[in-house]
């Protein structure tokens, strides 16, 4: 069974953070949700494993939510 | 209140209907306003005491009469009530799929419907102005039915109605009294008895099983006091059935959030006779009495058609459904089928395919219990397995509404992001959920199935419904209906055993002969030999790689209820 990385994984943490951000440059609120809702389909599907998206939907549950 | 077995789907409020004159279609109202079953005294109405039936079963929509056909086939004496006398008016139930059409060949009415309805295979989704993608339901080759058929339920009763005579020209004990309502229902230990109000006043009468198909209003769950819960979705619908000549093609279109309605979805679908079904979703806070107004109606069409496409309305309604389903389909004597048990939404033709499937796994069970050859419980099994289906049947249409009705605005966003990407990217496609057309529930873990001891295909554990295969110029499942068998596949096995006075008999196959491989793909997988116990309902009972006397016995005594 496959488990989600919870440890350090980027290749480059502040390069990916800056991308992040430069894609969401100059979109206004709901541009920037659409965005933010593609690209979890797009990674989930890359992901694609049910079990390491369930532990994925729970992970982004913080704690005392 | 509705008739009975009338509102199979998508059971509209009566008063929010509108009929249209459609000048020029005088064949079309004709089917709609002649009697089909008319009334005619019944000798149980002139006795002194009330006349026992094996079965009585209540609604003659597609449900009741298939029931009732399934039983009269088996020689089990039937009669079906009906407080009306007609087909049901306006298209309602249009979509059957290949395992009700594999039923209904059983039943001696598969060819009828295939022949007149409109089969299809392709369809396109719309988002906003543009078209998303197209999809293609791939029908693998090999079966003797195709995917799904459209066809109005009005021409489906009046199939079902002349299916009903012939059998009455051979013999068969069946009958069907109409403008027969069922008033009061008195439930013993083995009977049920009737109070049937009739044009000449009311009767009594009895039967040993009464079945309910009276519809998502069901009179009879309601007389006998039994609940009904669920989920009831805050949106209307408006359908609408239209005469054209267009050259659309015959293929399934749905819209969401299109400029001619929008926030909404649409959905567009080819039948018989030039007729075509539009379903509108409306929203919550609507006037319905104004909506249904052709005034109102018309200009959304044109909106959706074209201003030039010419059209006539023969049928508009608004509905609202629910998902929601009894907590037992058995209730001692009486059992209940159909809508009168389940309601689900209509994306996804889940009504009336999953009704006929309720009287497919009944009826079998039902005759057995009738000759003494299974104990009743064997009628808990209905229940249990058929509320499997239910439950299926209400998740996946459930989860189809979440889809087209967003209930927030984060399942709104999240879903016009999964239409955005479909149209650019394949993967999000699977997400994208208008409809998850019907298919048969495998009943997994049914006390009527024995432990897999194949290492075949998943397609056909103990509980699927056999998938057909081509067998030269013939098919598998016509070969299945009706009775046990005991399918091998390059393995040896008596030609019938008896178990407990019931009987399975062999049909020998050989993969030598199976040009296509579709029968290996099917049921062996890698597996080079296997021996099937299929039931009467033509889903897998038991299999294995050789046939073991004492395994096939007991699986025999399992599918019956004796284990």
């Amino acid at each position: 069974m496959a488990d989600l990385i919870l440890t350090p994984n980027f290749d480059s943490a502040d390069d990916f953070y800056a991308q992040l951000l430069a894609s969401h440059e100059g979109l206004g609120k709901d541009e920037s949700d659409a965005l933010n809702a593609r690209l979890i389909l797009v990674l989930a599907n890359h992901i694609g494993d049910a079990e390491v998206l369930s532990q994925a939907l729970k992970t982004a549950t913080l704690p005392g939510d | 209140m509705e008739p009975f077995g009338k509102t199979l789907w998508p059971s509209p409020a009566r008063d929010t209907e509108f009929r249209a004159k459609a000048p020029g279609r005088e064949p079309m109202n004709k089917i709609f306003e002649t009697p089909l079953y008319a009334y005619d005294r019944s000798p149980d109405q002139d006795t002194a005491t009330p006349v026992r039936h094996k079965v009585i079963v209540v609604g003659a929509g597609p449900v009741g009469l298939s029931a009732a056909i399934d039983l009269a086939q088996q020689g089990v004496e039937v009669v079906v009530l009906d407080d009306n006398d007609k087909v049901s008016f306006g298209s309602r139930a249009i979509c059957f799929s290949q395992r009700t059409l594999d039923i209904a060949d059983r039943l001696g009415c598969g060819k009828p419907m295939a022949e007149s309805g409109v089969q299809w295979e392709a369809g396109k989704v719309f988002f906003d102005d543009r078209k998303v993608y197209e999809f293609d339901l791939l029908p693998e080759k090999g079966f003797a039915n195709p995917a799904f058929v459209n066809l109005q339920q009005y021409h489906l009763e009046n199939i079902l109605v002349d299916r009903v005579r012939a059998l009455q020209a051979e013999g068969a004990p069946i009958e069907i009294r109409g403008r027969n309502k069922v008033e009061a229902i008195g439930t013993h230990d083995d009977h049920v008895k009737l109070e049937v109000e009739t044009p000449e006043g009311p009767y009594n009468v009895e039967a040993d099983w009464l079945i309910a198909c009276d519809g998502a209003h069901s009179p009879t769950r309601r007389m006998l006091g039994l609940d009904f819960d669920g989920r009831v979705f805050e949106d209307n619908f408006l359908i609408a059935d239209v005469v054209m000549e267009a050259d659309f093609p015959t293929e399934r279109w749905f819209w969401f959030d299109p400029p001619f309605n929008r926030g909404q979805s649409a959905l567009l679908h080819k039948q018989p006779d030039n007729v075509w079904r539009i379903d509108l979703q409306l929203g919550w806070d609507i006037d319905k009495e104004r909506e249904k107004r052709p005034e109102n109606v018309i200009p959304r069409l044109k909106a959706m058609l074209g201003e030039d496409v010419v059209f006539e309305l023969e049928w508009v309604s608004i509905y609202t459904f629910q998902c929601r389903r009894m907590e037992r389909f058995r209730y001692g004597r009486v059992l209940f089928a159909g809508d009168s048990a389940h309601q689900v939404s209509p994306f996804g033709a889940r009504g009336a395919n999953s009704g006929i499937q309720d009287t497919d796994n009944l009826c079998w069970k039902l005759k057995l219990v009738i000759d003494g050859q299974a104990p009743e419980l064997l009628l808990d099994s209905y229940s249990r397995e058929r509320v499997q289906a239910a439950d299926e049947n209400i998740q996946n249409s459930t989860r189809s509404t979440d889809f087209i009705t967003p209930k927030s605005e984060m399942s709104r966003l999240m879903r016009d992001a999964v239409l955005d990407l479909s149209e650019h990217y394949e993967f999000a496609r699977p997400l994208v959920n208008s409809g998850r057309l019907s298919t048969p529930c495998t009943y997994e873990g049914s006390s009527l199935s024995s432990a897999d001891a194949l290492s075949g295909p998943d397609l056909t554990c103990p509980g699927a419904a056999c998938p057909d295969a081509p067998l030269g110029d013939e098919f598998l499942l016509s070969k299945l209906a009706g009775k046990f068998t005991l399918l091998t596949i390059d393995a040896d096995a008596p030609d019938r055993i008896e178990e407990d006075g019931v009987e399975a008999t062999r049909l020998a196959l050989s993969i030598k002969d199976d040009l296509t491989l579709e029968l290996k793909r099917r049921y062996l997988g890698d597996a080079t030999s296997a021996v099937y116990l299929i039931r009467p309902d033509q889903h897998v009972a038991a299999r294995r790689d050789n046939f073991e006397e004492n395994a096939f016995r007991q699986a025999m005594r399992r599918a019956t209820g004796k284990e």
